[in-house]
């Protein structure tokens, strides 16, 4: 019988499983005025074939019945494509294992007895909401400044093989697109700079014959908003590309900056 | 109230032409004064809500997540269907419009899949122009892949994230007119009532997830795009957010809740691995085209394999059973999803099952790498008789069509698919139920639409893959623009609709009394452990196999889980702040009431059809049994206080085109 | 866009940078030729840096030109630090950055001030008195002065000492800003491999190559 982790525990099956003894360091902020503090969990009996973030489910199931407030923080598909979980655990986004998300990430990559600290995607242009839940709206806003085809989505269009694209741009473009707007970027750069991000978007339609038209005004309005969020400027570490779940190409920022670069000097 | 599904008159093919070009319009003038409020911002509700504001109308879109490009169409894997022709294969709007039919088993309307069928070219035209990355062939024009049901390769793909691109498009669309001020965007909100003033849907009531703030949006028009309900299951491949609460709510306002246990079990997830497990995998259909299905042919080694004392590998080829093969040897792996999810389930129960839990079927490439590895041997002229050289090449080719899967599968279950075959087992993942709505979209509460998943739609009792984001992106983009003007043509004089109306206060004290409620019940047990309570009943009593006897039992426990719930459950923090398990035990609440009307509808239906299998209406082959005389209509369920006094309205669902038989995959 | 509006973007700022950078580069390169030829012959050592001291384009065009170079490089360098300091207000308690990315990366603003903190040196050792020689002093023109000046120099094991450690750090400057400023003016394409190849080879040889020429004069006089 594997162990119960609260009273509550609803069990589908029972599984023979090694346990794991944890400690929690948890980043707790009642709402984004408030000040914020490290809490620390001892938490027992997970299984490593158990996600992170089920984990954490454990663990706000137990603080429940124990009446303490849960720990609050984002996540939604939980298959590593909504790009709703953050969390930086123990000083990586979206923790030690590479192209995955918080989601995706299993306990096995932790040992028995293990210190982990999970803090929020830290950013002046990511506010903290509540706990380990933060305000990525930034990019939303960036998006909303350009990055789009201005094509009419109510009417017809010509035929969609008219455009015929080569199949190098077409697959680079699309590698570009697979962005999940998660923040990782971000909340791995030493400086908390978007370029990662941004860049992503401004190379997809860059790519592509459709963008082109547009691809001046684009990168000039997205970068505009960008710097106005608040962002830090990109020193090149290369940490974002490392940190990226999707593995998005610093090859996306180089373009970026011709693209601007050539913008600014058409004027 | 008669139901009345407003199909125009004429040919099938001429119904959607002839009545777009009679229908009323608004003139781009006075579309400024009207506004339209839009719940979910997938693939559905984010073309809808972009081309609303693109034709002029004040949107006011909502959604839970932190933005719209996150609602849960971003995990579709495979595909979208578009009736272009592009390969010549003989594919056609007609075939497309057949097999979208015949797949659902004969329990859709043929009018509103025939309109699909003919805007599904101008999705692929459109998505396009907007700078989509579909495949492409080194020709630079479009590629297509097969899927399950058809005999056409008709499916267009962007790899193995063909919903994230399109939602991205979708989302690219709505930014354009966020930014112009034409969408204005709720984030982090979610409905939890609607407004009806003198008979029509004018406004919602939402909470602010983020301050708690319960808030009135008045419009003159309500669209619903908010999904499907399959986490009733606790388990299943939606997002842990996606719930049924706007749908249920309006279903509580007036709205008939059509087909609810029309449920599609997908077969090819991640199969359990734990109790822990609060969601499971999919794994392409794609996968099917080259994956072989099989278990065991001995008992005893499917018990060995179950204890670990055998590896799959070890069983020779004469003591596997490749089951699909086996049974429909005409689309061998590649039947519809409804019959290979039963047929995996019948093998299992049979004991054939092979992982610990018992619950799960191989899926194993190794013929594919062999097939694969020895056409490239002999493509490169290497030697096709090295064996570890043929294995080499032929993982390349599979890395190359399906490798992000393959990686996905690894990092959860932690074994190399390349190596060992995976196991898959069935999961919920696709409600073909939902909303009842007519030829414009519009539920029986005027001015409520409901597009996409949300509405009963176009599936019938079963949907094809590649099939959900052409539904949702035609209804969106294509339908319901143009059915909405025909509506809202008469409303241009009427100038901003107040929400000082007591109709608006009635139905705020209603969600905070709720609220309420929840918050001071001096219960003790988390909400999940609700959640994973009706989940079980659904899945063992409601799931791919049900009986007379479970359905009866399933709606009793489920109305005593419900009592249970709003004594017992303790939901921490405070009502007016970012709650996630007041959000989370909200929406439990409406999956209480709709478990208990899907048990119902599931009862009544006296045969088996799509995803609906009744063990007592089955061919002596164990084959779905339809019942064509009886059952040939759609079930809409009118609320009435209780899930259990909800009263039955029938649709008759009239076959001109199609031929009605038994379908047949052998 | 106003263009004013574009020289403050943050992509104006890096690429201002990158080029800076690259032209402090350049110079660094001719700098360590002239130093290299004092080990071999201290009579073309003295000869080119008589024509270097006494060229009116050396001195009145492209001396000035470095020196505005060097002041910007520095200046924006503080800037951008603290710009991108405050654009992340609370920091994390536990930050893994060697799992990401190289000590260099992330520490220019350290090794661009130890190298700053030595440029001063430099300047109060060689620049300075230069300066004084030449157009305060207005000593007689010594076409082989140069060459003791540089050996006297490098007598000291302190200085010798404190001047290799800079180019220690200069050489960490050099491994990350070399191909990082190709990034930055958007340069990443197929030959980005060889010239990454190059840049690092260049922030070995050079700053070494000048280590070694102070060890050399160190021990050879």
């Amino acid at each position: 019988m594997a162990p119960c982790h609260s009273t509550f525990d609803f069990r589908l099956y029972d599984f023979q499983t090694k346990n794991m003894k944890l400690t929690l360091k948890i980043w707790r902020q009642k709402n984004a005025a408030a000040e914020g503090k490290i809490v620390e969990y001892p938490i027992d009996g997970i299984e490593p074939d158990m996600s992170f973030l089920e984990m954490l489910d454990i663990l706000n199931d137990e603080l429940i019945v124990k009446g303490e407030d849960t720990v609050a923080f984002d996540h939604d598909c939980r298959e590593g494509i909504c790009g709703m979980c953050s969390l930086y655990i123990n000083g990586e986004a979206h923790g030690p294992d590479r192209l995955v998300t918080t989601c995706q990430l299993h306990m096995r990559k932790f040992k028995d007895g293990d210190t982990i600290f999970i803090e929020p995607f830290r950013a002046k242009a990511f506010p903290v909401i509540k706990d380990l839940v933060v305000d990525r709206s930034s990019f939303d806003r960036i998006q909303q400044s350009g990055g789009f085809i201005s094509v009419n989505t109510s009417g017809n269009t010509i035929d969609a093989n008219t455009i015929p694209i080569p199949k190098h741009d077409a697959d680079r473009a699309f590698d570009a697109a697979t962005c999940i707007g998660c923040g990782a970027c971000v909340a791995s750069c030493k400086n908390s700079s978007a370029m990662l991000f941004v860049s992503a978007k401004v190379s997809q339609f860059a790519l592509l014959p459709q963008g082109k038209v547009e691809a001046a005004d684009r990168v000039l309005n997205m970068v505009a908003q960008m710097d106005a969020e608040g962002f830090g400027n990109c020193t090149n570490t290369g940490a974002c590309e490392v940190e990226c779940p999707k593995g998005i190409s610093l090859e996306n920022i180089a373009r970026m900056n011709r693209e601007y670069l050539s913008a600014s000097l058409k004027g | 109230m008669a139901l009345d599904s407003k199909i125009p008159g004429g040919s099938v093919s001429d119904k959607w032409t002839n009545y777009k070009d009679h229908i009323n319009l608004v003139n781009p003038a006075n579309k400024r004064n009207l506004d339209i409020i839009v719940v979910g911002t997938g693939l559905a509700g984010g073309s809808a809500a972009a081309t609303l504001a693109e034709l002029g109308y004040n949107v006011k879109a909502f959604c839970f997540q932190d933005s719209p490009r996150r609602a849960h169409s971003i995990a579709a894997q495979g595909g979208i269907n578009a009736a272009k022709n592009y390969q010549g294969d003989g594919d056609s709007t007609f075939r497309l419009f057949y097999d979208t039919v015949k797949g659902g088993d004969y329990r859709a309307r043929e009018a509103n899949v025939h309109r699909l069928a003919e805007v599904s070219v101008n999705i692929i035209d459109q998505c396009v122009a907007q700078g989509v990355p579909f495949a492409r062939e080194y020709g630079g024009l479009l590629d297509n892949r097969s899927f399950g049901g058809t005999l056409v390769s008709r499916t267009f793909y962007a790899k193995g994230q063909t919903g994230q691109q399109l939602l991205l498009g979708a989302y690219s669309a709505m930014n354009r007119q966020i930014g112009r001020g034409k969408i204005k965007m709720h984030n982090r909100h979610e409905m939890l009532d609607l407004v009806i003033v003198n008979g029509k849907a004018r406004g919602i009531i939402a909470r602010n997830l983020v301050t708690g703030e319960i808030e009135r949006h008045s419009a003159h028009a309500v669209v619903i795009a908010s999904g499907g309900y399959g986490n009733v299951f606790f388990l299943s491949t939606n997002a842990m957010g996606s719930n049924v609460t706007a749908a249920w709510k309006i279903h509580k306002r007036g709205a008939y809740f059509a087909n609810p246990c029309y449920t599609q079990i997908h077969p090819t997830c991640i199969p359990v691995s734990g109790d822990h497990q609060a969601k499971l995998t999919l794994m392409s259909e794609s996968l099917r085209n080259d994956g072989r299905i099989w278990v065991p042919a001995k008992l005893e080694d499917a018990k060995a394999i179950r204890e670990g004392k055998l590896k799959p590998t070890q069983i020779a080829e004469a003591d596997r059973d490749y089951y699909l093969e086996r049974r429909y040897p005409a689309f061998g792996n590649l039947v519809p999803r409804d019959i290979a999810s039963r047929a995996a389930k019948e093998r299992c129960d049979a004991g054939f099952g092979v992982n610990k839990t018992g619950e799960a079927v191989y899926l194993d490439f190794a013929a594919a790498i062999e097939r694969y590895g020895v056409d490239q041997a002999r493509l490169k002229h290497l030697d096709e008789n090295d064996k570890a050289l043929v294995v080499q090449l032929g993982t390349e080719v599979v890395a190359n069509k399906y490798g992000n899967l393959f990686q996905m599968y690894e990092k959860i279950v932690d074994e190399n698919p390349y190596a060992t075959p995976m196991m898959i087992y069935p999961a919920v993942h696709y409600t073909m139920g939902g909303t009842w709505v007519d030829y414009n979209l519009q539920t029986t509460i005027p001015g409520c639409f409901s597009i996409g998943e949300s509405n009963f739609s176009d599936h019938g009792a079963n949907r094809l893959g590649a099939s959900a984001l052409m539904q949702g992106l035609a209804d969106g983009y294509f339908v319901l623009p143009y059915t909405i003007g025909d509506y809202l043509a008469p409303d241009i004089k009427m100038g901003t609709i107040s929400t000082d109306s007591p109709e608006f206060e009635q139905a705020e004290n209603n969600v905070k009394q709720q609220i309420v409620a929840l918050m001071n019940n001096g219960g003790s047990k988390p909400a999940d452990y609700f959640h994973k309570k009706l989940g079980k009943i659904m899945w063992d009593k409601v799931g791919m196999a049900r009986n007379a006897e479970g359905l009866t039992e399933a709606q009793n426990e489920i109305a005593a889980i419900r009592e249970e719930f709003y004594k017992e459950v303790k939901i921490p923090g405070t009502a007016d702040s970012f709650n996630p398990e007041l959000a989370k035990a909200l929406r439990i609440a409406d999956f209480l009431e709709l478990g208990e009307l899907f048990a119902k509808d599931a009862l009544h239906r006296n045969e088996s059809c799509g995803g609906h299998f009744r063990e007592e209406y089955q061919t002596p082959e164990g084959e779905a049994q339809r019942d064509d005389e009886n059952f040939a209509y759609v079930a809409a369920w009118e609320y009435k206080g209780k899930p259990s006094d909800a009263v039955l309205h029938k649709e008759q669902l009239v076959f001109d085109n199609v031929k009605l038989v038994q379908r047949s995959y052998k | 866009m106003a263009k004013s509006a574009l020289l403050k973007s943050s992509i104006a700022k890096k690429v201002a940078m990158a080029l800076s950078g690259l032209f402090l580069v350049l110079f660094l390169a001719q700098h360590f030729f002239i130093n290299m030829t004092s080990v071999f012959s201290a009579d073309t050592f003295n000869s080119i840096s008589h024509f270097m001291g006494n060229n009116p384009l050396v001195q009145f065009v492209i001396q000035p030109i470095l020196i505005v170079g060097v002041i910007f490089h520095f200046i924006m360098g503080f800037v951008l630090e603290f710009k991108n300091n405050s654009a992340r207000p609370i920091s994390y308690a536990k930050n893994n950055g060697a799992a990401n990315s190289s000590w260099a990366s992330r520490n220019m603003i350290v090794s661009g001030s130890v190298v700053l903190a030595f440029l001063l040196l430099h300047f109060y050792d060689f620049w300075v008195p230069e300066m004084v020689y030449k157009y305060v002093d207005v000593s007689p023109l010594n076409e082989t002065r140069y060459f003791h000046e540089l050996a006297e120099k490098f007598e000291s094991p302190v200085r010798t000492g404190l001047y290799s450690l800079s180019f220690l750090l200069l050489s960490l400057h050099l491994w990350h800003g070399f191909n990082s400023s190709f990034q930055s003016v958007g340069f990443n394409n197929k030959y980005s491999k060889s010239l990454h190849t190059l840049g690092y080879a260049f922030a070995i040889v050079v700053p070494f190559g000048f280590i070694f020429i102070a060890l050399f004069h160190h021990f050879n006089h």
